[in-house]
């Protein structure tokens, strides 16, 4: 049975549902789950409760220096846990933090490593995933040829489940260099008690056609009673109507909600390279011959003004 | 400040995406080929800090022969110089080591690319640079400043940002709202012709993944039309139909 790590993240005290799925992933390829975790902000029943997701041990590097996500200290503190450990495997969510880590740990531990894992392995004949390249547009099937193996997953790639149990905490103190802190995070400027884009379940999103900044209001009442996170179209974080994390698309977040409305949106090759791995699509345009239509599958024709209330009238009323 | 800005040649973003030989490999015919276009954003800051404070651009690809009009666009915008590894890279660890390599070679201060290519995506390159080299990395990051010897930048992360300090040397994954875009001048377009391209062989030559097959995504299925005076329905099809709301 092979020996699992799995680094988990939190914010505001919380491990991401990004790094639950990537537990259950874990779990699912069988074998013995291990997570780390860094920090001191993150409560132990948080922790311990990672066992109802299939962990069975966390390692805690509690170290308040690592509150934020310095890249080069946390590769340190994985590659010296997959040491004690004798992991093989490390799995870990695809994100702005997970992704930088992982590629620094591959060299530490002369390991073979694949990113946006969309699937379970495959380990008939070797251990190969799949893949999404391209931007969403195709997948690969590649093999890890080096012993130790990291994966990198995309949302969705696995189904967390409650599987009931509690994870048994243990306080992990690695060895740290200055070099692991040369590059010094002096501050952090962050939306709070919003719904992160690249995990929200509901994305609802406006474009050029939405006219100005002072119209995302009735974006954000739609959002709100969706419980959805907003997004836009480049154009509109280029000319900052709104804040440039919520710009989805090829150069931007790629996300895949279960729903994803696009509103006002004309449906250019590089915005649907990032939602076109939602589970559904509406799309409202007042355009018929708009081309976000031929990748959606529901859609209204018609005005954005007229439209969002009534559609936000609508969901009220059906709950 | 001697800067390396490491560029990929990869389909235009517009490219339909299809492939050939038993799909074991990327069908380029009739595809336009470009910078990636996160490089390019390194690439556009790399030519404004060297206005502001002086210095060389060499640009690197990691390619073969077929993506010399492409490091000649890099020339173009503002590169002073170019350096091709000669090889079929195979995977981010085969790119990264090759890179690395050729930063040592150059004692560089900032080695600037795209925060992941548009073909694999697989934003993995800058890290293991940084690693190689024992230097920090950093991606993806969104503004660049240099004084002296130290950087100030703004890494995205979910739903904000993190501002770092970091001295060079240090690596970075770029991406907008570094700079904006440049497009060739004619000047530039001339003198690109005879600036130097020195293609130099792979020295580590090292994979950890293997290709089996690409694989297309399923095709989509037929849309529904909901009538924008019976919004309503739109809400009980995502209620009982997508099982959504
Ligand atoms: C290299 C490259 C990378 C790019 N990366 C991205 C990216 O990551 N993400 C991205 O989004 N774009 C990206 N773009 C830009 C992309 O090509 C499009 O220009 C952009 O997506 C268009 O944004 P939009 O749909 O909001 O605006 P438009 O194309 O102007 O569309 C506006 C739409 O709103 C509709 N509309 C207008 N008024 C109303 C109304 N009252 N009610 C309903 N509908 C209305 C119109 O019919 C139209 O379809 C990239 C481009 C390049 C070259």
């Amino acid at each position: 049975m092979s020996s699992i790590l799995v680094f988990v993240e939190s914010a505001d005290g919380r491990i991401k549902k990004s790094s639950l799925e990537a537990i259950a992933f874990a779990h699912a390829m069988g074998g013995e789950v291990t997570a780390i975790a860094f920090g001191n902000e993150v409560s132990q029943d948080e922790l311990s409760g990672l066992g109802n997701f299939g962990a069975t041990k966390v390692l805690h590097i509690n170290d308040e220096k690592l509150n934020q996500g310095v890249i080069q200290a946390y590769a340190s503190g994985i590659a010296q846990a997959m040491e004690k450990i004798g992991a093989d495997v490390l799995v870990l969510a695809n994100s702005s933090l997970g992704n930088p880590v992982s590629a620094r740990v591959a060299i530490k531990m002369d390991a073979s490593l694949v990113s946006n894992v969309t699937e379970l392995p495959s380990t008939d004949g070797g251990f190969s995933v799949k893949r999404s390249i391209y931007t969403g547009k195709a997948f690969a099937n590649v093999e890890l040829t080096k012993a130790k193996k990291i994966l990198a997953i995309r949302k969705n790639a696995a189904e967390v489940k409650e599987l009931g149990g509690s994870a048994n905490v243990e306080v992990f103190s690695a060895n740290f260099n200055d070099a692991d802190f040369s590059a010094k995070i002096t501050s952090t400027e962050k939306a709070t008690g919003d719904i992160l884009l690249p995990e929200a379940e509901i994305v609802v999103s406006g474009g050029r056609g939405l006219k100005g900044s002072e119209n995302w209001g009735m974006i954000e009442e739609l959002a709100k009673e969706l419980g959805a996170a907003t997004g836009c179209s480049k154009p509109v974080s280029d000319m900052g109507w709104r804040p440039h994390h919520e710009h989805v698309g090829q150069t931007g977040v790629k996300v895949s909600p279960q729903l994803y409305i696009a509103i006002g949106i004309s449906g250019a090759i590089q915005h649907l390279a990032g939602v076109n791995s939602s589970k559904n699509i509406v799309v409202i345009n007042k355009d018929p011959e708009a081309p976000f239509f031929k990748a959606a599958d529901y859609g209204i024709v018609g005005d954005a003004f007229e439209v969002i209330p009534k559609l936000t009238e609508a969901i009220k009323a059906a709950k | 400040m001697k800067i390396l800005v490491c560029i990929t040649h990869v389909p235009d973003t517009t490219s339909r995406i299809s492939f050939t030989d038993n799909d074991q490999k990327f069908d380029a015919n009739g595809v336009q080929f470009i910078i990636g276009p996160y490089d390019d954003y390194a690439l556009a800051r790399a030519v404004e800090l060297k206005e502001q404070a002086g210095g060389n651009i060499t640009v690197l690809n990691v390619g073969g022969v077929e993506t010399e009009p492409t490091i000649r666009k890099a020339l173009a915008i503002g590169a002073d110089e170019a350096i091709r590894v000669n090889a079929e890279p195979t995977d981010s660890l085969f790119v990264a080591n090759e890179i690395a390599k050729v930063a040592k070679d150059g004692n560089y201060d900032l080695i600037l690319m795209g925060r992941e290519s548009i073909d694999f995506n697989g934003g993995m390159v800058h890290g293991m640079v940084g690693e190689i080299l024992g230097i920090p990395s950093l991606s993806p990051v969104m503004t660049l400043e240099i004084e002296g010897d130290t950087a100030k930048i703004a890494r995205e992360i979910e739903g904000g940002k993190e501002f770092i300090e970091v001295k060079m040397p240090f690596v970075a994954g770029c991406q907008e709202p570094i700079a904006e875009w440049k497009i060739p001048n004619m000047r530039g377009i001339m003198s690109a012709r005879t600036k130097p391209l020195n293609v130099v062989e792979p020295s580590v030559n090292q994979s950890g993944t293997a290709l089996q097959k690409f694989v297309m995504p399923p095709a989509k299925g037929a849309i529904k039309m909901v009538d924008a005076d019976n919004v309503a329905e739109l809400v009980t099809l995502l209620k009982n139909e997508a099982k959504v709301l």
